[in-house]
């Protein structure tokens, strides 16, 4: 099986954010970055797929400018055969920009299986895969929490508001991964070693024009300091009478 | 003429919260770029045409209904190619959906086949000149963007719950159309559905939400939880991912970075510490009340009112509290 992983490289969010000098991205200064948790979750994915099924190849693909190559050796020292980058100053916002230009390398690849995260923090966009499941003319499962692949046929689970879905697809396919399909491994040391030798291609991106595009950042009005209305279950009433009288709530 | 079309999400033969929303969104924008009319789409089983005329009251002006028994579910194919194909051939200047689990899976394939610029989790709107300029939530909320969005249509999935549904009555007429694939020639089928524990409410509708937290112990102890929310009547369940890390919940109960966006009238958060993860998540609520017995746990940062105590405590009170105040209505 032929198994492709686009990952993004995104910034760690459990830090305070500055505004960059022009308005319209973040000041990377001392921002730590990674692998998009849902992208982790999908290289695992893979990587458990190619291991139950051998003579398969796992490729993982990422857009952005040469630091992005240091996602795609974290995905190959978790154990990806072989990386991409698609090379481009500036990662855009319009994600279908983004996923023009990976479907345009993903046609090429013959892959049975193309897997994406459900969502890039950074952006908070959750568009790019099944975008590019559309332009490739592909079957999709969104948000997937399970996967199983046999006899060239695919079955997922979905969460829905207030369902959940067992569905069959044929291959290939794209998917896009959501939490709790598993535990992404971490690079032993092993593999970090193996990494610095497996093959790293470096592509120019083909990125058509922005049709939505940032004007401005801006960080959020600050919450408006709350208070402690009182302690144990006699503070009950009076949060209520705030709860009627202040939030018009009861 | 400047059309707006609205796709109205449906679960089953019931219309959701969260599609009147998307066409009193699509009445603003429609009214702020001129006189243009709100085409609304439905699509579902038979009997979703006896909704039409309510979604004319919500300021629809053409309501498409296309009907199909083989649609009891959303099937994303199926509503992606007729989505995409009716905005194709009226040429609207915007099309409005939903950030839903639902919308989310369409509203970029729709945008991909149309081979346009989308933005989700659309906070608010404006338009200006040529283009349709909205807020999202970046980084987790920690950065808000003002995006603009230059192709037309320009395609925009709404927040739920920023925008009330708002009574505008039209003399909407009715449209029917077949969907434009048939539900049985569909690539992906679904095999099973299994109905989720949230109840009747969707966090993502629900006007008020009562999560939990570890601080409930143990996953019998959530039945706090939807006791408190079932007081309020008008409740949905959620919770933190410690939660449903654990099993006690589903994971489509949980709230933060990699769970639910949402943003009630009211949030509730039972036994949270309030990480970032989870704040990620509900910090738009409008207001927040925490119960923790930590008076230094974060979530009281956020919350508009606090309680410092034990849940086993304080929740089964306030249960008892909220129940007596919705009887004096
Ligand atoms: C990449 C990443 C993504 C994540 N995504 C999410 C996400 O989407 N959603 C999410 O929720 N988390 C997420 N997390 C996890 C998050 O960091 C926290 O671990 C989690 O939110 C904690 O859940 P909690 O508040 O239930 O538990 P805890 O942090 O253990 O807090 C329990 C709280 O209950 C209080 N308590 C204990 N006993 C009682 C009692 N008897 N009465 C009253 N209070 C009591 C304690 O004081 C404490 O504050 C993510 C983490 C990572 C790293
Ligand atoms: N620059 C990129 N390079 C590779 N994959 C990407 C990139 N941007 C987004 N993706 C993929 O698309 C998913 C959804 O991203 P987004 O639509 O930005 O939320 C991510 O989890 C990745 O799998």
């Amino acid at each position: 099986m032929k198994i492709a992983v686009c990952i993004k490289r995104v910034p760690d969010m459990d830090v305070r954010f500055r505004i960059g000098a022009d308005n319209v991205s973040v000041d990377e200064a001392g921002l730590k970055f990674d692998i998009n948790d849902f992208d982790a979750w999908a290289v695992e994915a893979a990587l458990q797929l190619r291991d139950k099924n051998p003579g398969s190849e796992v490729t993982v693909i990422s857009l952005g400018p040469d630091v992005v190559q240091e996602t795609i050796r974290k995905a190959l020292s978790m154990g990806a055969d072989r990386g991409i980058q698609l090379k481009t100053d500036k990662v855009p916002f319009d994600g279908l920009a983004i996923a023009k230009a990976l479907a345009e390398e993903l046609k090429t690849g013959g892959y049975d299986l193309i897997l994406f995260g459900k969502m890039s923090p950074d952006s908070s966009n959750g568009v790019v895969g099944p975008m590019s499941a559309e332009l490739l003319d592909l079957p999709c499962v969104t948000a997937i929490s399970s996967l199983e692949i046999a006899n060239g046929k695919g079955t997922a689970k979905r969460e829905l508001e207030g369902a959940q879905e067992i569905v069959e697809f044929p291959l290939p396919a794209v998917l896009t991964v959501d939490e709790g399909l598993n535990t992404a491994r971490l690079p032993s040391l092993k593999g970090i070693m193996a990494a610095k030798k497996k093959p790293l291609e470096v592509k120019s991106a083909q990125i058509p024009q922005q049709q939505v595009k940032v004007r401005k950042l801006e960080l959020p009005a600050e919450r408006k300091a709350g208070r402690i209305v009182g302690e144990g279950s006699a503070a009950v009433p009076e949060l209520v009478r705030l709860l009627q009288t202040e939030a018009k709530l009861l | 003429m400047a059309h707006v079309f609205a796709f109205v999400e449906t679960r089953g033969a019931d219309l959701r919260k969260v599609g009147l929303e998307a066409v009193t969104a699509a009445r603003m924008l429609a009214d702020k770029s001129g006189s243009g009319e709100v085409h609304a789409l439905l699509l579902g089983p038979p009997g979703l045409s006896s909704k039409a005329a309510q979604i004319g009251q919500y300021g629809a002006d053409v309501v498409i209904v296309a009907e199909h028994a083989g649609l009891a579910n959303y099937s994303p194919e199926v509503a992606a190619a007729t989505a995409a194909d009716r905005i194709k051939s009226t040429g609207y200047r915007a099309a409005v959906f939903s950030t839903t689990a639902q919308g989310r899976d369409l509203a970029p394939r729709v945008a991909a086949r149309l081979g346009v610029g989308l933005v989700t989790d659309v906070l608010s709107f404006e338009i200006e000149g040529d283009s349709i300029v909205v807020r999202h939530p970046m980084n987790i909320g920690k950065v808000i963007a003002t995006i603009a969005i230059t192709n037309t249509p320009a395609l925009i999935a709404m927040r739920p719950n920023v925008i009330s549904p708002t009574l505008n009555s039209r003399a909407s007429r009715v449209e029917t159309m077949q969907p434009t694939i048939d539900p049985a020639s569909v690539r992906v089928k679904v095999i099973e559905t299994r109905k989720g524990s949230g109840g009747k409410l969707d966090l993502a509708e629900a006007p008020v939400i009562v999560a939990g937290g570890r601080g409930l112990k143990a996953a019998e102890n959530f039945k706090l939880v939807e006791e408190l929310a079932s007081a309020f009547g008008n409740a949905a369940v959620g919770a933190t991912r410690a939660v449903t890390d654990d099993g006690w919940r589903p994971h489509s109960d949980q709230i933060g970075q990699t769970g639910r966006l949402v943003s009630p009238e009211l949030y509730i958060a039972v036994g949270i510490s309030g990480a970032v993860q989870h704040l990620a998540g509900m910090r738009t609520s409008k207001t927040i009340v925490a119960v923790n017995k930590d008076k230094d746990a974060p979530i009281f940062k956020v919350a508009d009112y606090g309680i410092v105590g034990d849940v086993f405590d304080v929740i089964p009170a306030l249960t008892e509290a909220v129940r007596e105040a919705k009887k004096q209505h």
